[in-house]
């Protein structure tokens, strides 16, 4: 093994990283966003528009996410839709992860039990109260461990998009390899960065649980 | 103490699919005074209940409060969203699964209501909520989360979130059913206390003891059907009818060893 050639390509490595995490971040973010307005209006919206958002998921679940990427970047500028690779990146996981995360955020809100809806009913709260006060934040208790789960999937469909040129983390990987011809300290690189960047956000998860978790939990 | 309503039911019917639930049913609550309504299982009781605060819709017939007509304001035409939530504000209900808010403490939970329906700010709300915890025994658990409290302490914060909000009618079902036999009492003691104030409370209830000594009227229901509407003396220890003398067998069966 040769280290020293990360001398050279270490800064491309790290900046390749921070795209990684940038991308990663905001589109798990809007992900989520776009996720959670879906499962709202499948559960509050009338009956055709649910029929809408269904097919919407069934067509982008259904579909492999380098495909989405190679419309969105590629058979975009056919319908006016001009965008650089990395808004395109963003877009696309964003638009990829957000019926998953809808999945999650609809089997969070029946989790929340009906009788605990039915007792702010009976008080004569308006249902825009009991979606923020009552099932937003236990439906999110729910949802947590699952979120946490599958925007750690997301980390690594990131690489996809090295595809469309982003410059995140494989694509300089990448780069240094077809340059060096040193594929394997190239992709220990990779594999170590990866590993870290998913052992922090299950940290961060299982923190945040045991802390949203506190005084929900019967005392044994 | 603000008025107590009364209730009025007129040939009320209500469907699950083709099930029929509740059967032409017929019933005066008189205000201030307290209704038990019993019967067995899956005879219709909850239902009936739930029906007054229009938790469930029935599909045709009556139910007024005070005279006015709740869940719809004609005949299939059904009321406003803002209308009902309006007409519930003065109808507590406590549920048998006590049915708390497990990520607030029980005096966030009292104090919800206040601050989102009457619009109360938070320290009014907040000190509303402790004047109704004190008057149901649980003055030093106001911090507490549901979680770090017993059965029948929950359900005394179920039954103070309802009475904070100043009702005018109570509706209790099966409020002791999920609590162990040593809980019951602390329970039907406040609810006794709110009965003495002069409250009108419907009560679904397999608590004979409490039907026989607070109710003023109990209703025997079976199969979807009134059975029997009288005094508690009637019905419980002179009843004419024998399904309510079967029912009360089994009841004194499995109550006695
Ligand atoms: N949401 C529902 N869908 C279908 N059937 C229902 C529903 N709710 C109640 N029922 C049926 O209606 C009948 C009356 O139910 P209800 O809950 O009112 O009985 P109950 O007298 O309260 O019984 P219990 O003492 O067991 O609580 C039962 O046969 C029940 O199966
Ligand atoms: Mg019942």
């Amino acid at each position: 093994m040769e280290w020293s050639i990360l001398q050279q390509y270490g800064p491309s490595l790290l900046k390749g990283f921070g795209n990684t995490i940038l991308c990663w971040a905001l589109g798990t973010v809007f992900g989520m966003a776009l996720g959670l307005v879906i499962a709202l209006i499948q559960r509050y919206a009338p009956r055709w528009v649910t029929w809408i958002v269904q097919a919407y998921i069934e067509v982008i679940r259904g579909t492999p996410f380098l495909v989405q990427l190679f419309v969105l970047y590629y058979g975009g500028p056919l319908v006016g839709l001009r965008l650089d690779a990395l808004p395109a990146g963003l877009l696309g996981l964003t638009i990829y992860g957000s019926p998953y995360f809808a999945e999650i955020f609809r089997s969070g809100f029946r989790a929340v039990p009906h009788g605990q809806i039915e007792a702010a009913r009976a008080i004569g709260m308006s249902e825009l109260n009991i979606v923020r006060r009552i099932l937003l934040p236990l439906g999110l208790v729910s949802a947590l461990p699952a979120l946490v789960n599958f925007s750690i999937i997301l980390t690594k469909e990131t690489v996809i998009l090295s595809i469309i040129t982003v410059p995140e983390l494989l694509y300089q990987v990448q780069r240094m390899s077809t340059e060096t011809f040193r594929y394997l300290e190239a992709n220990l690189v990779l594999a170590l960065f990866f590993w870290g960047l998913v052992e922090a956000i299950s940290r961060v998860g299982h923190r945040l649980e045991a802390r949203i978790t506190k005084h929900l939990v019967e005392r044994t | 103490m603000p008025a107590a309503s009364s209730v009025e039911i007129r040939k009320v019917n209500k469907h699950f699919g083709s099930f029929h639930a509740l059967k032409d049913v017929d019933l005066s609550i008189p205000p201030g005074k307290v209704t038990c309504l019993i019967g067995p299982s899956g005879s219709g009781k909850s239902t009936l209940l739930r029906c007054i605060n229009f938790l469930e819709e029935y599909d045709s017939g009556e139910v007024r409060i005070d005279g006015q007509l709740i869940g719809y304001d004609a005949p299939g035409k059904k009321m406003s969203g803002r209308k009902l939530r309006e007409m519930r504000r003065s109808i507590g209900m406590v549920f048998q699964q006590f049915n708390l808010w497990p990520h607030m403490t029980a005096k966030e939970n009292v104090a919800e209501g206040l601050i989102r329906v009457r619009g109360m700010s938070k320290s009014e709300a907040e000190g509303r909520a402790a004047e109704a915890l004190a008057k149901v025994g649980l003055a030093d658990k106001m911090a507490n989360h549901p979680s770090r409290l017993s059965g029948g302490q929950q359900q005394r914060v179920a039954i103070a979130r309802a009475i904070a909000m100043e009702p005018k009618l109570m509706l209790f079902d099966e409020p002791t059913s999920a609590l162990d036999p040593e809980l019951v009492g602390e329970v039907l003691n406040v609810m006794k206390t709110l009965a003495g104030e002069g409250m009108t409370m419907v009560v679904v209830t397999h608590e004979m003891g409490f039907a026989a000594h607070v109710a003023d009227q109990v209703v025997f229901m079976e199969k979807g059907e009134l059975v029997g509407v009288d005094s508690p003396d009637r019905i419980l220890h002179h009843p004419e009818d024998a399904r309510i003398q079967s029912f009360l067998r089994t009841y004194h069966e499995r109550n006695s060893f």
